[in-house]
């Protein structure tokens, strides 16, 4: 098992006492794709973030198991997460304006991502700068590479992020909402990278996205989190079968281009959910 | 009610608008799509007199629209943006959000009129005295629409209302936009880069690639497929393919 999770429990100080931001989650995870959809506040992000343990200074974190490839995330050194964060597992945000170094060419900050893990010379680190570049599908990697992000579109600064992310060999790819910054057209060349990158170096996939048909698309496995818990998982091919109403809300709420109606079902969340 | 004639819009060597012309009767509505920077909300604000240097026609119920607008123009359409967190002032209460339009247009019967545009939108009074930070998104929107209603306009320009929310907000936006319509007999142009919500609302869609209106189509020939230009039939090739999975 590539990350292992048992009763993940992370909440906020507030002076009315701890908030909780999820609750009790619990999931494994192999060589897969798996996806977590939620509306915003579900605890989506968090739960990811927690397997790198990357998460606000004032979190409190508990859990009964929280495993990476064999190591207690949950009580582990700085240094033994350093080797976590960027080798076992990288992690692509949603904005790459947000997420890339400005002052930096594009070319410079993979190789610095792969100089950070491997032991080379800065040729060798430049030479796997463009070869990554390459490998996520960018015709022209030197010019690419000299670029700094404000001169690239969204969607290649979101693929040299994917090539940042890809220097260090992880075994796990965690997306964050890749491609809600994007383009309808741009958004499908992205997941069909990712999920083309994924199967090729066999690396697990998690996915996040609060887009339930999107991610249903893309992955093998979707876990549906509302308020902090897991309400269903579900493969992804059986999304019509969704048996849980806040899933059965999600699909319906949106608006169709193939069957059109007058209103939208408007969802009603019912108090057992949290329970 | 709307009338756009061979619309121009400059930024120094960019060509953001190429000739756009479209109309949109009164009560109807009438969609914008297209990607990033092929000009949709710049048509929107343009026509809102946010963009002063244009060519062409814009016409608002058959008068045509000066470069500067005059002041009736402001209480006659209103805008609403994406993010109401953005283009909610965050230190003002909802209740002065509310009643500076009103003050603005010289319009009485303030408390009144608060109260019932709260209510219009389906928001307890309790948020009246809240700031933005308290509401929810969903809420926030709410009060950016009830804002933009209070001068009581006949034309709502709608860029993006719906993208910055969840999709169960989503829901209870678009009936909310769509029962004022009704309501209020209100004529929306609204831009969105997703086709099943521009279509939701809209009975005309416009497609825009690269600065021009590349087709006009109604919504019931884009849902059954009868595209003529090939950036719309995968634009809604994109949509289905998600729907259908």
């Amino acid at each position: 098992m590539l990350v292992d999770v048992a009763s993940l429990s992370i909440a906020f100080p507030t002076p009315q006492g701890p908030l909780p931001a999820v609750r009790e989650v619990s999931f494994a995870l192999g060589a897969e794709k798996l996806g977590i959809v939620g509306e915003s506040g579900s605890g989506k992000s968090l739960t990811a973030r927690a397997i790198l343990r990357l998460l606000p200074p004032n979190a409190l974190l508990t859990a009964e198991r929280l495993r990476f490839d064999g190591i207690d995330v949950l009580h582990a050194r700085e240094a033994a997460l350093r080797a976590i964060r960027g080798r076992g597992a990288g992690l692509i945000l949603q904005d790459p304006k947000f997420s890339l170094n400005p002052v930096m060419t594009a070319g410079g900050q993979i190789a610095e991502a792969w100089a950070a893990h491997h032991k080379g010379t800065r040729r060798q680190a430049r030479q796997a700068a463009l070869d990554l570049l390459r490998q996520v599908q960018i015709r022209d990697p030197a010019r690419v590479a000299a670029a700094y992000p404000h001169e690239l579109s969204g969607g290649m600064g979101q693929r040299v992020m994917i090539a940042m992310m890809l220097a260090p060999g992880p075994r796990l790819l965690i997306a964050d909402e890749p491609t809600s910054a994007l383009d309808a057209t741009v958004q499908a060349e992205i997941l069909r990278l990712v999920q083309d990158l994924v199967s090729r170096r066999g690396m697990a996939l998690i996915l996040i996205s609060h887009d339930l048909a999107l991610v249903s698309h893309f992955c093998d496995r979707v876990l549906v989190m509302y308020a902090g818990r897991i309400v269903e998982e579900l493969k992804a091919a059986e999304l019509a079968r969704a048996r849980h109403p806040y899933t059965r809300g999600l699909l319906d709420c949106l608006p169709s281009l193939t069957h059109p109606r007058p209103r939208l079902p408007v969802m009603v969340s019912d108090p057992a959910w949290l329970a | 009610m709307i009338e756009i004639e061979n619309l121009e819009v400059r930024f120094r060597d960019l060509h953001a608008v190429r000739g756009v012309s479209f109309a949109a009767p009164r009560g109807s509505s009438f969609g914008i799509v297209g990607e990033s920077g092929s000009g949709k909300s710049t048509i929107l604000r343009a026509y809102a007199g946010l963009i002063t240097d244009w060519t062409g026609t814009m016409r608002l119920a058959g008068s045509p629209l000066a470069r500067r607008r005059e002041r009736a123009f402001f209480r006659r359409v209103q805008m609403v943006f994406q993010d109401p967190y953005g283009s909610l002032h965050p230190r003002q209460t909802v209740d002065r959000a509310l009643s500076e339009p009103l003050l603005v247009h010289g319009i009485g019967e303030i408390e009144a009129r608060v109260l019932r545009a709260l209510a219009e939108v389906a928001l307890p009074t309790s948020v009246r005295f809240r700031y933005p930070h308290q509401l929810s998104g969903g809420q926030r929107q709410r009060v950016a629409i009830a804002r933009a209603l209070m001068a009581e306009p006949e034309v709502l320009l709608l860029d993006e209302p719906t993208s910055a929310l969840d999709v169960s907000v989503q829901a209870e936006v678009l009936n909310l936009l769509a029962d004022l319509r009704e309501r209020r007999r209100l004529t929306y142009v609204m831009v969105s880069h997703n086709l099943a919500v521009v279509a939701h609302l809209c009975d005309t869609i416009g497609v825009m690639l690269e600065g021009e209106m590349v087709e006009q189509i109604t919504a019931a020939d884009l849902r059954a497929g009868r595209a003529a230009h090939p950036h719309t039939a995968a634009l809604r090739a994109l949509s289905t393919e998600l729907e259908e999975a």
